[in-house]
């Protein structure tokens, strides 16, 4: 064990990752049907939406790896 | 059911064009197939995009596809839980998987089983994880069976024909698919559902655009067809002052489904396929497209609700045979032409032939490694062991067809039921792991045995139902993912035992990797 890599450093960007969590978790937020979008009650567009700001969320913690050349 | 000439048509076309790809495939990035991580892994050589086809094919299977929107078509909202499950997965797998790509690239591990054996030094408890990994991977693969029997019977196929000779022989068409794909799983390895997950996903993406277009203009708009379900499950019922009811079940299961997914054997061999950490990242970024799509068809249950399937005398036959898991193939044949009705369907039913390969080669890469060579014949050379893993690959499928054509489908949804709550058993050893060798491997054993003995017995007491079970903390009921209780159990167990161990023994750690091996 020659060069012995820095220990892992905690980096603040990952605490984003936690953020879907939090909003899928709390099931009370979105069990409810109004608003609806076109006919689609919120609690499934809601959680469609999700998908979407899930890959939102990632897409900056990439960028800050890869930069970091992890 | 009476059989649809040119569904079957199309049908059988495309089937036969995967058959060929998958014998191809073996040519395709040629390497020696007598190498495990070769013919097992495919050379650790997919790139972001083969990746991406593969880790999509075997994840969002066939029966995905037919039971999630049976479970909105019979029961309402609460079958929508896969849509934040497969939300909450990508940050886990982009977190921590790198690291068990890494390591496993740097030790030359195939398995995860392989990674603790590495780290805690101790083949019981490895044993446990492969075995945990193969006994939770086999129902799945009979499910996949399941998933393509709905849709040939819906093609209105005789499933049990009488052929000259033979007599009459039970789910025939059945038995001929899965001996085509043993045959060229065999030859080709993992390469082979790598090429077929590409045609599968494509066939797949254009059924539910077209379905998503087509089917809500056909019934009038969302409007109504939200409209046509009970207005009592179109959300979750409220929690009252004594039970949280269907919520808290709905989010344990979707955390708890997030973490034991990526401890099934089939998807650890998908990551450790690819050619480089970064893949995985990009991959966690990009595979949420078929969460997109996974959502979309899941409403397709509300739609065949809308639709009025359930009640038509053509489709009669399909739900005493199958329940609810006909709704979707109802559907699809009463909105679309028959030709795209063949489209449909072969989208299915190859979904379930990717799956079900790199299932059973993650099974047969488990066995060889950590069973097989681990412990009757630990000389063997790479050839032999390579030649072991195809055998077991072939064993494998047979077993699972045998189970489908023998036992009533319910064993297989019960036991996969199951198998979500055996497989995250293995997550302190693996995933922690990944992080820390201060857990003791006996430690881990024993909270293994604790996670899985205290999950099985909440199934039991469900009577195999369903695996949520009522939690009761001071007179408030929480229904919980059986999966999700017992692993706190079992990481509770684990932590306490190691501390102890750690002051009472103080054996050092015995691991084989160090720190740089996970960058």
């Amino acid at each position: 064990m020659a060069a012995e890599p820095k220990p892992r450093r905690f980096r603040a960007i990952h605490l984003l990752l936690l953020v879907p969590y939090a909003a899928m978790l709390w099931v009370p937020s979105y069990n409810r049907v109004e608003p609806a979008l076109a006919g689609i009650p919120f609690f499934y567009w809601y959680q469609m939406l999700w998908i979407v700001l899930g890959v939102a969320v990632l897409i900056p913690v990439y960028f800050a790896d890869e930069r970091s050349g992890k | 059911m009476t059989p649809n000439t040119t569904a079957i048509a199309v049908f059988i076309v495309l089937f036969l064009f995967v058959t060929v790809l998958g014998f191809v495939a073996a040519r395709w990035r040629r390497g020696d197939l007598n190498e495990l991580s070769e013919w097992g892994l495919g050379g650790r050589r997919f790139g972001t995009i083969v990746t991406w086809f593969l880790l999509g094919g075997d994840l969002y299977t066939a029966y995905t596809f037919i039971a999630v929107p049976a479970v909105l078509f019979g029961a309402g909202a609460s079958g929508f839980f896969a849509v934040p499950y497969t939300i909450l997965v990508y940050p886990f797998v982009y977190a921590v998987f790198p690291r068990l790509w890494s390591v496993a690239r740097a030790k030359g591990y195939v398995t995860a089983a392989d990674f603790v054996r590495g780290r805690f030094g101790n083949g019981t408890l490895a044993l446990a994880v492969a075995v945990t990994g193969i006994v939770a991977t086999m129902p799945y693969i009979a499910l996949q069976l399941v998933g393509m029997e709905v849709v040939i019977a819906g093609l209105g196929i005789d499933m049990n024909p009488t052929l000259p000779l033979i007599g009459q022989v039970h789910d025939f068409p059945l038995i001929i698919a899965f001996v085509v794909l043993a045959v060229y799983t065999y030859n080709s390895g993992l390469r082979a559902p790598a090429l077929i997950a590409v045609v599968k996903d494509l066939l797949l993406y254009v059924t539910v655009i077209a379905a998503v277009i087509i089917i809500p203009a056909e019934l009038g708009g969302f409007g109504k067809i939200f409209a046509a379900a009970d207005p009592k499950t179109v959300i979750l019922p409220a929690a009252t002052a004594t039970s949280l009811g269907a919520q808290s079940a709905y989010a344990t299961l979707a955390l708890g489904s997030t973490l034991a997914l990526f401890l099934y054997p089939h998807a650890v061999t998908g990551l450790l396929s690819s050619s480089s950490r970064h893949v995985i990242r990009r991959n966690a970024v990009v595979l949420p497209a078929y969460s997109f799509a996974l959502g979309l068809i899941a409403l397709l249950g509300t739609m065949a609700v809308a639709a009025g399937v359930k009640a038509m005398p053509e489709y009669a036959e399909g739900f005493k045979a199958f329940g609810n898991n006909f709704a979707v193939p109802a559907l699809i044949l009463k909105m679309f032409p028959s030709w795209f009705v063949g489209v449909a369907f072969a989208a299915i039913a190859i979904g379930a032939l990717v799956p079900a390969a790199i299932m059973s080669i993650a099974c047969a890469n488990l066995f060889t490694r950590n069973i097989y060579r681990e412990y009757l014949d630990p000389d063997c050379p790479p050839k032999r062991e390579a030649q072991v893993a195809k055998i077991v690959s072939l064993v494998v499928k047979l077993g699972a067809l045998f189970f489908v054509i023998e036992l009533p489908s319910t064993y297989a949804i019960q036991l996969q039921l199951l198998g979500g709550i055996i497989i995250i058993q293995t997550l302190p050893s693996v995933v922690m792991g990944l992080y820390t060798n201060w857990f003791n491997p006996w430690a881990l054993l024993v909270g293994w045995a604790a996670g899985i003995g205290s999950g099985v017995a909440m199934a039991y007491a469900n009577g195999f139902k369903t695996s949520t079970y009522v939690l009761n903390f001071f007179g408030l009921q929480v229904p919980c993912y059986a999966a999700l209780s017992s692993l706190v159990l079992n990481l509770i167990v684990g932590a306490a035992l190691s501390w102890l161990f750690n002051a009472v023994l103080r054996t050092p750690p015995s691991d084989a990797t160090v720190e740089a091996d996970y960058a």
